[in-house]
């Protein structure tokens, strides 16, 4: 029997070990204690309505009845120094900096491969894969336009990188939202603290996004195209529209003719150029894909191809930030830029050697065990939390597909305190800053910050009753 | 601008003025049954709820009978009836939520906190409890949305398309009220027409009074006329007077003046057809809509209301290929 009490202690944000605060918090806490329970209770309150009335919920997956909900937002932020977040920016940068040329290479030369870097089989067998992409040029060779890279802490200055998103990224509109309603609610904290602002981040993305339009076109005609009002990310869909200025498409408001995509306005076709896509590659063209999808647009990957418009995302970058690939990062981060990694990856064990798996399978019930594909907190396994039958249930599952899986140390997530209904009380959080990747890399100073609910739980995700805070990086004093 | 957008922000609109009108006659229809009324009259001013919808049928498919509690129930809170303010206000939620992009935060807040709170309404019985401050809420939100709408949005192809939603369906919603009206007095013959002109005796009177109440025409009534409510001048006002902002003709010069900002190579005869109306509007006169028909004056332009609906449809909303 294991003592599952033996988890070292996780970093606290606010409070150093004896409970001091931190000195990043100090100016916060300060304002913190001079606010009443009762008028935090209020803002709380204040919060609810108001994300209710401007209507940013989700819809949860697989319910008909179109149950609309909350995520639910915390009051007390999550603070990064300056200096802290530098570090981070820097190893973000980098890293995505590897990974679009490792994707590029990928669809070229396959460089990495032939220096044995990295497995051909784990590119060229792997279901991300897309051959269709194979020697096709996209605009300024730039694939992953929007990355959202999930980090964790795990003790002072013991940053890891936990996924690198590159298909289609959510969350940004939680963002910037949590941030005016922090503003809204706490003015005066703002006027005490310097906080670095992010609301500019729909101007980089439209500049990002107009950047990598095909060449030869000035002015070029930017959409955001979406699976429609009843996906559960609709709301940051029509949100990054608007704030950008641009028109909110579906499939159906696209068209293809003569090698160009159009869409349908009231005063006729009028040409599309870089289309924000918000939807997986499977469902976005019914000719080369999924030939069952209403959602995409028929013949839009040949005029992709031709080089006549641009997607962004690119097609074909989940080969990148699939769990089995993350695990040669560093590794591509040293080989195409001839440097050390400044962020770290979790040490992970791939069940799909038998050596690892056996590593794996005696201690389940210390590791966390993640599908290869798999994303939002679904089909994974947190040993230490799971119960006996859990875990034996998850053994079979693994030993039947042992590729479809790997496995990490449960890290003990740093935690922020957070308003509970017993108080405040600190709770496991991650950090997903967004890096937008065109002519330059550019990241907004913070990201979205999830935080784990549920007492001892490091699950963030919303689909399984994660909520956010807003994310405050100070300014350099 | 998108054509499914435009389809999203004109049936937005719509349906805003639909539960609007709907809540405007259940009120009027409310309050004329507190006066003295025998069991007949009453039960026909309730038919006549339904009728200007063109909903007997369906709710008689629900109900036995004609009672106040069932036609309000059905008209107000009934998901099943597409005309209920439940349905008008979910589908215009529904469809601003489609375009939110192209709303300003304000207008979308109005529509989405409007869908709320009728559902707090509803749950909590306010209609039941006070069925005048229930319309009146909905007339107010209505009121709000318009006022939103004109006060923040950009003056472009969606305010345009917007607007052309909403005058049509008041030129309906108008059109309709007045029908049933009439036919209501024609069909218990206690008038001829030749005496129409003449002053209403006092029970005409809380007939004429309810109808122009239900457009907010009654102060304007005495303003204009400043003389007795007559049957003919009701109808005159209603339909001709171009300064009264539910008249046919001040809604049907919106929806003309719209469809000229958003034209495009496919109009143009959809926008001669609203000219075209407008013109008969602005130059007819109500002795001679009255000596060929009231009624059959009034089903012919909701026939043409609904084809310049269809016309709307195809030239600008539903997607074409090229």
């Amino acid at each position: 029997m294991k003592d599952r009490t033996s988890r070292p202690a996780a970093y606290d944000e606010m409070r150093d070990s004896a409970g001091g605060i931190r000195s990043h918090y100090q100016a916060f806490e300060r304002w913190h204690d001079e606010q009443s329970a009762e008028a935090m209770a209020v803002r709380r309150l204040e919060a609810d309505l108001s994300f209710r009335r401007v209507g940013i919920t989700f819809s949860v997956a697989g319910d008909a009845a179109g149950t609309e909900r909350l995520i639910p937002f915390d009051l007390i932020p999550r603070i990064i120094p300056a200096d802290e977040w530098r570090l981070l920016e820097a190893g973000l940068k980098q890293r995505v900096r590897a990974l679009n040329m490792f994707i590029h290479d990928i669809y070229h030369g396959h460089d990495i491969v032939r220096a044995g870097v990295v497995p051909a089989e784990q590119v060229f067998l792997n279901a991300q894969y897309r051959p269709e992409m194979q020697d096709v040029d996209v605009a300024e060779d730039i694939y992953c336009h929007i990355a959202g890279v999930d980090i964790v802490r795990a003790g002072a200055g013991e940053f890891y990188v936990l996924e690198d998103n590159l298909r289609v990224p959510s969350g940004v509109s939680y963002m910037l939202e949590n941030r005016k309603m922090s503003m809204r609610l706490m003015p005066d904290a703002f006027s005490r603290i310097k906080v670095e602002p992010v609301a500019h981040y729909p101007d980089l993305l439209l500049d990002n996004l107009r950047e990598v339009a095909p060449h030869g076109g000035d002015d070029p005609t930017v959409v955001v195209l979406t699976p429609g009002m009843y996906n559960s990310a609709y709301f940051e869909h029509a949100f990054l529209a608007q704030q950008m200025g641009v028109e909110l498409v579906e499939g159906q408001d696209l068209f293809v003719e003569q090698n160009t995509v159009y869409m349908r306005t009231t005063q006729g076709p009028r040409k599309v150029d870089v289309i924000y896509r918000r939807l997986d590659d499977d469902f976005l063209d019914p000719l080369s894909f999924r030939a069952d999808s209403a959602l995409g647009v028929p013949g839009l990957l040949s005029v992709y191809r031709a080089g006549r418009v641009t997607l962004a995302n690119a097609i074909g970058t989940g080969i990148a930030d699939d769990k089995a690939t993350y695990l040669y990062v560093p590794d591509m981060i040293r080989f195409y830029l001839g440097e050390e990694p400044v962020l770290s990856n979790v040490p992970t064990w791939r069940c799909s050697r038998p050596d690892e798996l056996s590593h794996v399978l005696a201690h389940l019930d210390e590791l966390v065990v993640k599908e290869v594909h798999g994303s939002g907190g679904y089909g994974m396994l947190v040993g230490p939390t799971a119960s006996r039958a859990e875990v034996d249930a998850f053994r079979e599952r693994v030993r039947a597909n042992p590729a479809n899986y790997i496995a990490q140390p449960t890290l003990a997530l740093s935690t922020v305190p957070t308003y509970v209904d017993s108080g405040v009380a600190p709770r496991h959080v991650d950090l997903r800053p967004y890096v937008l990747c065109g002519k330059d890399i550019r990241t907004v100073p913070g990201g979205l910050c999830r935080v784990a609910l549920t007492e001892g739980s490091l699950v963030v995700n919303s689909s399984q009753g994660g909520g956010t805070k807003d994310t405050w990086v100070l300014e350099e004093d | 601008m998108l054509s499914r957008t435009a389809d999203n922000l004109f049936w937005m609109c719509r349906y805003t003025e639909r539960a609007e009108n709907t809540a405007r006659m259940l009120d009027v229809n409310l309050q004329m049954s507190l006066l003295p009324q025998d069991a007949q009259t009453r039960e026909g001013s309730w038919l006549g709820v339904l009728r200007i919808s063109e909903l007997q049928g369906l709710y008689g498919q629900k109900y036995a009978s004609i009672s106040p509690h069932d036609v309000l129930q059905y008209m107000v809170r009934d998901p099943e009836n597409p005309s209920s303010i439940f349905s008008c206000m979910r589908a215009a939620r529904e469809n601003a939520r489609a375009v939110r992009g192209s709303l300003t935060t304000e207008v979308w807040e109005t529509y989405n906190t409007t869908w709320l709170e009728l559902l707090k309404h509803l749950h909590t019985g306010l209609l039941e409890r006070n069925p005048g401050e229930f319309f009146e809420w909905v007339k107010f939100r209505s009121h709000l949305a318009r006022g939103v709408t004109i006060g923040t949005m950009l003056q472009d192809e969606a305010l345009y398309f917007l607007r052309i939603g909403m005058h049509l369906e008041r030129a309906d919603n108008t059109a309709r009220m007045l029908d049933v009206k009439f036919h209501e007095r024609d069909g218990n013959g206690q008038e001829s027409r030749g005496e129409s002109a003449g002053a209403a005796p006092q029970s005409e009177f809380y007939r004429w009074s309810a109808l122009l109440s239900s457009v907010s025409g009654l102060e304007i009534y005495r303003k204009v006329y400043r003389d007795v409510i007559t049957p003919d001048r009701v109808a005159e006002l209603l339909i001709l007077h171009g300064d009264m902002p539910r008249s046919l003709l001040a809604s049907m010069r919106a929806v003309a003046d719209d469809l000229a900002r958003v034209s495009n190579q496919r109009s143009t005869e959809t926008e001669r057809r609203a000219g075209m109306l407008c013109a008969e509007l602005q130059y007819g006169r109500v002795e001679d809509i009255l000596a060929s028909g009231l009624h059959q004056y009034l089903d012919h332009f909701l026939d043409r209301i609904n084809d310049l609906g269809n016309r709307i449809s195809q030239d600008f909303l539903v997607p074409l290929s090229a």
